[in-house]
């Protein structure tokens, strides 16, 4: 089981409490995280990546364990304390304008 | 007894007012979409209740919301927008080839005749149409495919699509208006497309009377009488007897040909109004006076409505989607600012007063009259 946190606006437009959890089939990446997170909530499809390219959109950042996972690539594992559910993997808006 | 709603869309959410006929006390709803921005918002004609909007953010792209309850609750539908086949490029501001990329949503037209059929200007500029109340969207991409869509430039706001009229006489034929590329013309329903900008000037691209390249900022028409067309361009007012194939300039005694917003009385098709708007930069009102000119012979003889707008230190602005009129006997006319108010004529102009005034800045503003 994976824990997801979502930025306030996704949060209210998906109607989501403040931690989502999902299940994913095999290795927790953000590929398969973000693919079992738009399944579950497509309103999401298009907001937090491109809906053609399927890269993040470029104020919207992955961080978990402390770590700014959002150069990573896609297909990289995620870190054991998130694929095990101990901690979440957190998707941010950037603060940026002031 | 019939009723007014206002759609008002602005830089931090989508907000719906409601008066009855008299238009003097107004409920308020919203913010809508809280924090979003909402360029544009509008209602069915065929179906009052079904309502469209384009919600947007940096951070978080495109969405689109459709009500069927007349905007008390909101779903989103379908937000994929994909230029069909390979995008190709226009011109950048320097003037190099740039890609088509897909930005947001400036404009919703809903069909005249049709709830579910709704077309979507966009930014970089195409149209799109959905048959489906929204949920899945497909490119007419006849209008870039025209063959001019190279030597097409972004204007100062982005290379948006933000004009699109339905001719309600022919359902071929359709109107729309890209910064900075023109107006252009289908009347075969969005397969081909032709520029309509014969009879335009534009000092500031290089040939003054291109097919193509020039910034229109608003186009208009009366129901009644869908050849004549109205346009507020970057400068000048323009008028067309002949469905856009030529236009000739209307501007008149206009203070500045400059603005934003062009609109026609509900029930007089020779009745225009405009906001005229000091330019190039400072884009707000000459003297510091919010003045709505209003000329009932088609243009070129105009008369400035001030009773009710402030007419001391007012340096707003009225962008381009944020006039509307309402069809009631006594024609309502509407229009909102970038200082958040929207002001509202009962009586076709001749007085105005805020409806609300501390909105977020005002980005669109549509009119329906219900039952």
């Amino acid at each position: 089981m994976i824990r997801v946190i979502l930025p306030a606006h996704l949060r209210t437009l998906a109607h989501l409490g403040s931690e989502v959890q999902l299940d994913i089939e095999g290795r927790a990446t953000q590929r398969s995280v973000l693919d079992a997170l738009e399944a579950t909530y497509p309103m999401l499809c298009g907001t937090i990546r491109d809906h053609v390219t399927q890269q993040r959109r470029p104020y919207v950042r992955f961080f978990a364990c402390e770590q700014d996972l959002s150069h990573e690539p896609p297909d990289a594992p995620l870190p054991d304390a998130v694929a095990s559910g101990a901690e979440p993997f957190l998707i941010l808006g950037a603060i940026a304008g002031g | 007894m019939s009723k007014v709603r206002v759609l008002v869309g602005t830089r931090k959410g989508a907000f719906v007012l409601e008066s009855d006929a008299k238009r003097k006390q107004w409920d308020i709803s919203g913010p809508h979409f809280a924090g979003w921005e909402i360029y544009h918002l509008k209602g069915s004609p065929a179906d009052a209740n079904r309502l469209y909007a384009s919600q947007t953010s940096g951070w978080f792209g495109q969405l689109i919301q459709r009500s069927n309850d007349g905007g008390k609750m909101w779903e989103p539908v379908g937000n994929k927008f994909v230029y069909d086949g390979v995008p190709g490029t226009h011109q950048w501001y320097d003037g190099t080839p740039h890609p088509w990329e897909f930005k947001r949503v400036w404009h919703l037209e809903p069909s005249l005749t049709d709830p579910d059929t709704v077309y979507a200007g966009v930014e970089d500029a195409a149209l799109f149409r959905s048959a489906d109340g929204g949920q899945t969207w497909q490119e007419l991409a006849g209008l870039r495919g025209h063959g001019s869509g190279p030597r097409w430039q972004p204007g100062a706001g982005g290379m948006c699509l933000h004009t699109v009229l339905l001719d309600p006489g022919d359902p071929g034929r359709i109107f729309i208006a890209i910064s900075a590329a023109g107006a252009f013309r289908t009347d075969d329903g969005g397969t081909t497309w032709q520029p309509i900008n014969r009879g335009l000037r534009s000092e500031h691209i290089p040939d003054p009377t291109a097919e193509v390249g020039h910034c229109v900022h608003r186009i208009a028409m009366h129901r009644s009488r869908p050849g004549v067309l109205f346009m507020q361009k970057h400068w000048d007012v323009m008028r067309s007897d002949d469905a856009g194939d030529s236009w000739h300039e209307v501007s008149g005694n206009l203070p500045t040909d400059f603005g934003f917003v062009i609109d026609v009385h509900a029930h007089e098709p020779d009745t225009v109004y405009v906001i005229p708007i000091k330019s190039d930069s400072e884009h707000y009102p000459p003297e510091g006076k919010l003045r709505v000119y209003r000329s009932r012979s088609g243009g070129n003889e105009w008369e400035a409505l001030t009773k009710g707008l402030p007419q001391t230190n007012c340096y707003v602005n009225v962008l381009r989607d944020a006039m509307a009129v309402d069809s009631l006997d006594s024609c309502g006319v509407y229009f909102g600012t970038t200082g958040g108010q929207v002001y509202a004529s009962a009586d076709a102009g001749d007085s105005w007063a805020p409806i609300v005034r501390d909105l977020p800045a005002v980005l669109s503003v549509e009119v329906q009259t219900l039952p």
